[in-house]
């Protein structure tokens, strides 16, 4: 039952993972984004204990030798209980992986949690290296920056997955400069991403292993703010054009059936340009019962201004994450206007 | 019919309401004595499984260090490196005076589902969980009782067992003053592909344990209750059984008709059985309500031994629980049934057209005599090579058994041929002889109750009083320093010592360590070399240079509760510290653990995180209170902080009173139980008897003769039976501190007697059998003649 609880103070929204700052009450002494930031690299690639939720979150859309598709997430979430840093059981920095693997047939998924002050969980900015337990996001990357070229693995009950990763793009950020803002009230965050890696790797399954080829998304993103009260749950999308183009959408659904979306184009030489709520339209076209749920599987994206008009279907519509708090998370692929693949995580559906 | 017969039946309690009132108060005491001990049991065993349930660890494997000291940091961060999902646990215990809180600190994030802890609610107190000064979470009783000072917030929480907290890690961590984890628990599933956990770690695997060590500990204390309560509800047994067997006597006229009008005799059974069941129903619902007050009443005096005697932590309270209730009723029917059994197929046996003569009930043929008698001897023989050849706690209660059943069976042959041997001048007490012998069969089951109750009690309080005075000389030798002081910390207490070194004899630090020895709990001490130890340690075996051995670290001594339960011997090798041989074996009462004890340069090397805080002072005896005012004055220390040896001594001597006060209360009750026995029985012989005195008055003796010579007997009988309780108890006694002593404490008493007991028992014996046969006897010294007479007259 506790551990339930700590789950809900790490995640205190249906809004969650990447709909962060999903914390039930705003926590004073905290550190709050504000506009234009300077990023320190690869110091920004490590924690910020002074905001209250943080993560490092990557996605792979991969291909088995035979063609058969596959996705994999791997999540490290920080929750600071305060914003101090601490050695030992006392730390207030607390952690949580995620990891996800999708098949066409099926969807596995694994929990761990973790206190940082003891060396459990944490993350080490210089020589990258992001870990909790036996996962971890570790940096391979010979000069240039840290997180160019990554290891990657992660274990679950009746799951592994042990992948290198190799940037051929470069890091790119989100909203202003960096500065994502969540909500028409100001709510925002600091978010940047690697969309540009090449993966390899083996996937273990219970049949066997499985080797794979594939690309790969990284999101980084801290704050301390909560979400609008409003707000109910979010839609995210990560898409890779087939001309090298890559694009970020996401849609913040409030209780009256609205959402505030904001949306980043990327060039396939990582020039970036941000798109700010309502821009990018996000209609959901059928429905799948996963997990006693109703949830909105198939998508139609618009994007005039791009001239984006494409219809989402997932690689296997029953992705759920079967963690403490259970969301969707899965790749897609889509037809229309433009071909390609992606993934896609949906919160806050009850 | 069955209703015409029912009421014709049941027309006799009305006309002997104390035969009913007899009958119901036998078995409600039988019931009340068993069943108030099953509650005690059943609540002290669900205690034990609450908190062997605590967190999931009845059901979740654990890593340990094979010697019980903390598993490093290092080692719980290797497994979850690996890959294995291991959670740490810092437990310990607070003791400030004499208030002790036990605490299990967790790692909720890594906790395995099956460790259901207790509910929190509401942001703010998980954030207060987590972060210092932390919480604790405890039970509403643990709350309300006595606490170390200095606490984080308590909040209350169901499911915490009694003196226990739960906490998170870090506040564990920092009231403990510990950093590594006590052991780590293993979630059941682990993730895919890992190889077998032990073959990732050096730590030793422990399975959930079926009986956690308390329960194991404990279960021999509850096996004695149980036996004392089997042995009341016997007792009360036998009241029944002459209560039944009266009314079935007096019935045979009632029933003759009966089967003379034409009721058959399936219908006059069955309605004698309806008849009988109605009555143990509504007993046994009056036993299970006196059983719940015995009960009750007995419960805090229970804890408070079960905590002295084995750290058990039970709450002093007993919950009703309807499964016992049930329990408690079934048996009671069962036992009415068995004690019924005889009355109903003589009634079955009954020739239709007998004349419906009263005869001395339950006349017990010369032949009946014999084959008790060589039952009896049967089951001597079975209680002696049980003694011999048994081993363990059930062989040693069937042994006490097999004496007990062997001796009450025995009774009436010894009385027959104690008679025998008095030779009587003159007709009459040649007539009061024979009456006596005569009469032995129908008092013989109320004569085997007295004489298990009188067995049983002299038995226990031969053995609590050999306890007493060898625990007592025990106290003398063990506590041979004047002063004991305990600092806040090791290093106060460092302070201490040298500050007061030069102004006493010796200073003696005291330090201990819990580990696990054999795969048991138990205490490791470390002592300096000093002539306190050397001349007044209580040894039962040791080598010649022992206390050099220790001194120089290639030696270990052990208590005597290692030594037999492991089977140990002098020069055996003791897994501590690279193994250490056994140089010898001590005495150490009150204590159900191991323990061991080295020098302390080599406790230092083993244990080097347990720094001595608590040390004895040897000086003058005078001395002492100066000091003692001193070290409160001077160094400022908390009054409970300095202790004599005469405090020590009297909360030593109140534990193991606490430890017998239940046995001592079940003793008084089972003795109760006998006295109403033998009242029953002596009522029904009373009426019984009236043709057989008759002729005596009738040829000249005084109903007040005959009244003091019916006392005189009463009393006779009631001393013979302690005469031969005597050798019985004694016997009880020898085998309660040779076998059961041994395998519930592991130590062994020399036996010592307490003639001055006996006396006292004996006055008891006669005061119960003289208070029973008082109304008896007072009605036959008024009985009107004419009644007497009326027995020539009415010849049935």
């Amino acid at each position: 039952m506790l551990r339930y609880l700590v789950i809900s103070l790490l995640l205190a929204t249906p809004a969650y993972p990447q709909g962060f700052a999903g914390l039930g009450t705003d926590a004073p002494g905290f550190a709050v984004p504000g506009p234009d930031p300077t990023f320190t690299f690869p110091d920004d690639h490590g924690p910020h204990p002074d905001y209250r939720i943080e993560w490092w979150y990557l996605t792979a859309t991969l291909q088995g030798a035979d063609g058969t598709r596959y996705g994999i997430q791997w999540t490290l979430f920080r929750s600071a209980l305060a914003p101090v840093e601490a050695d030992g059981w006392d730390t207030p920095q607390l952690f949580m992986g995620h990891a996800g693997l999708t098949t066409p047939a099926a969807h596995y998924s694994a929990e761990r949690l973790a206190r940082g002050g003891i060396g459990q969980a944490g993350v080490i900015a210089d020589p990258f290296r992001a870990f909790i337990d036996d996962w971890h996001m570790t940096s391979t990357a010979d000069g240039g920056d840290a997180l160019n070229a990554l290891t990657l693995t992660a274990r679950g009950a009746n799951f592994a997955y042990d992948l290198a990763l190799e940037a051929t793009g470069p890091v790119i950020f989100h909203g202003d400069g960096g500065y994502s803002v969540k909500s028409a009230e100001g709510q925002a965050s600091y978010y940047y991403s690697q969309p540009f890696y090449d993966v390899a790797g083996v996937l273990e399954l219970p049949d066997g292993p499985v080797p794979v080829t594939g690309t790969a998304w990284l999101d980084r993103e801290w704050s301390s703010q909560p979400l609008s009260d409003d707000q109910a749950g979010w839609d995210w999308f990560s898409l890779q054009l087939s001309d090298g183009a890559r694009m970020m959408a996401f849609g913040l659904r409030d209780r009256q059936g609205g959402s505030f979306t904001s949306a980043t184009w990327i060039d396939a030489d990582g020039t970036t340009q941000s798109y700010g709520d309502g821009h990018v339209i996000l209609t959901p076209q059928a429905t799948t019962e996963v997990a006693g749920r109703t949830i909105p599987t198939e998508w139609r994206l618009t994007f005039p201004e791009r001239a984006v008009d494409i219809v989402t279907t997932p690689l296997n519509a029953q992705s759920w994450m079967e963690t403490s708090f259970g969301y969707w998370e899965g790749p897609i692929a889509f037809t229309g206007s433009h071909e390609g693949i992606g993934y896609l995580e949906m919160t806050g559906y009850e | 019919m069955l209703y015409a017969a029912l009421q014709s039946l049941s027309s006799h309690w009305r006309r002997h309401p104390g035969q009913l009132v007899m009958l119901a108060l036998g078995l409600a005491l039988a019931t009340a004595l068993w069943s108030g001990v099953q509650a005690i049991n059943a609540e002290a065993r669900a205690a034990y499984d609450r908190a062997a349930a605590t967190l999931g660890q009845d059901q979740l494997s654990r890593l340990e260090q094979s010697d019980g000291q903390p598993v490093p940091t290092a080692e719980f961060l290797a497994l979850r490196a690996a890959g294995y999902l291991v959670s740490p646990v810092i437990s310990g215990e607070l003791r400030e005076g004499g208030a002790r809180l036990r605490l299990l600190g967790i790692d909720p994030l890594t906790a395995p589902t099956e460790t259901q802890s207790p509910t929190l609610t509401g942001d703010t107190d998980i954030a207060d969980f987590f972060t210092a000064p932390g919480l604790l979470l405890v039970s509403q009783a643990t709350a309300d009782g006595d606490l170390p000072l200095g606490l984080p917030p308590l909040r209350i929480a169901e499911n915490v067992p009694p003196a226990a907290a739960i906490t998170d890690i870090s506040t564990a961590a920092r009231l403990l003053d510990q950093r590594d984890p006590s052991y780590l628990l293993i979630a059941p599933d682990q993730p895919f592909g890992l190889a077998p956990i032990t073959d990732a770690t050096n730590l030793t695997l422990r399975s959930p344990e079926v009986g956690s060590d308390i329960a194991r500990l404990t279960d021999s204390f509850h096996l004695n209750l149980t036996a004392f309560g089997l042995l009341s509800f016997g007792v009360g047994l036998f009241i029944v059984h002459a209560a039944i067997g009266l009314a079935f006597e007096q019935r045979r006229a009632t029933i003759r008709t009966l089967r003379a009008l034409g009721t058959p005799l399936r219908t006059i059974l069955l309605a004698l059985g309806l008849e009988l069941a109605a009555i143990a129903a509504l007993a046994g619902l009056i036993g299970i309500l006196l059983g719940y007050v015995i009960a009750a009443s007995l419960m805090p005096g229970v804890a408070g031994t079960l905590r002295g005697l084995y750290g058990a932590e039970i709450e002093g309270v007993l919950r009703f629980n309807p499964d016992w209730a049930i329990a408690a009723l079934a048996i009671t029917l069962l036992g009415t049934a068995v004690a019924a059994a005889q009355a109903m197929v003589r009634t079955a046996q009954m020739p239709l057209l007998a004349p419906a003569m009263p005869r001395a009930w339950a006349q017990a043929s010369g032949r009946a005599l014999r084959l008790q008698t060589l039952a009896a001897i049967a089951l001597f023989t079975l209680a002696a090579a049980l003694a011999v050849f048994g081993t363990g706690l059930y062989a040693a209660f069937a042994c006490l058994g097999a004496l007990l059943i062997g001796a009450a069976l025995a009774l009436p042959a010894v009385m027959t041929s104690l008679l025998s041997l008095v030779r009587p001048k003159g007709a009459f007490t040649e007539w009061i002889v024979a009456d006596t012998r005569q009469q032995i069969p129908g008092l013989s089951l109320a004569l085997m109750a007295l004489l298990l109750a009188l067995a049983a009690n002299i038995g226990v309080s031969t053995m609590v009083g050999s306890f007493r005075t060898t625990f007592l000389g025990w106290l003398d030798q063990r506590l041979a320093s004047e002063l004991y002081v305990t600092a806040a910390t090791p290093d106060e207490a460092e302070e201490l010592m040298q500050a007061l070194a030069p102004d006493v004899d010796a200073i003696l630090p005291i330090v201990s360590a819990p580990t696990r020895l054999f795969d048991r709990p138990a205490d490791v001490f470390g002592v300096v070399d000093h002539p306190t130890y050397r001349q007044a340690w209580p040894f039962l075996a040791a080598t010649q240079d022992a206390w050099d051995r220790v001194a120089n670290g290639t030696g270990i001594l052990v208590n005597e509760q290692l030594f037999r339960r492991e089977a140990l011997s002098l020069g055996d090798v003791v897994p501590l510290a690279d193994g250490l041989p056994i140089v010898g074996i001590y005495t150490d009462y009150g204590n159900p653990n191991g323990q061991a004890i080295v020098s302390l340069t080599r406790f230092a090397e083993t244990f080097p995180e347990d720094r001595p805080r608590r040390f004895a002072i040897r000086i003058a005896p005078e001395d002492t209170p100066a000091l003692a005012t001193r070290l409160r004055t001077e160094f400022g220390l908390p009054a409970d902080a300095v202790t004599n040896q005469a405090q020590v001594k009297a909360f030593s001597v109140d534990v193991f009173e606490q430890t017998f006060r239940v046995t001592g209360a079940l003793n008084v009750l089972t003795l109760g139980v006998a006295g109403i026995a033998l009242l029953t029985s002596l009522l029904t012989l009373a009426d019984l008897r009236l043709p057989q005195l008759a002729p005596i008055w009738a040829i000249g003796a005084s109903r007040a003769t005959l009244a003091k010579v019916e006392m005189a007997r009463s009393l006779a009988l009631a001393a013979i039976t302690f005469v031969f309780a005597l050798p019985v108890g004694l016997a009880l006694a020898w085998i309660l501190l040779a076998f059961v002593n041994v395998e519930a404490f592991g130590w062994r008493l020399p036996m010592q007697v307490f003639p001055a007991d006996w006396l006292l028992l004996l006055a008891l014996a006669l005061l119960a059998a003289g208070l029973a046969a008082l109304g008896p006897t007072l009605r036959l010294a008024r009985m009107p003649p004419a009644r007497l007479t009326q027995v020539f007259a009415q010849e049935r």
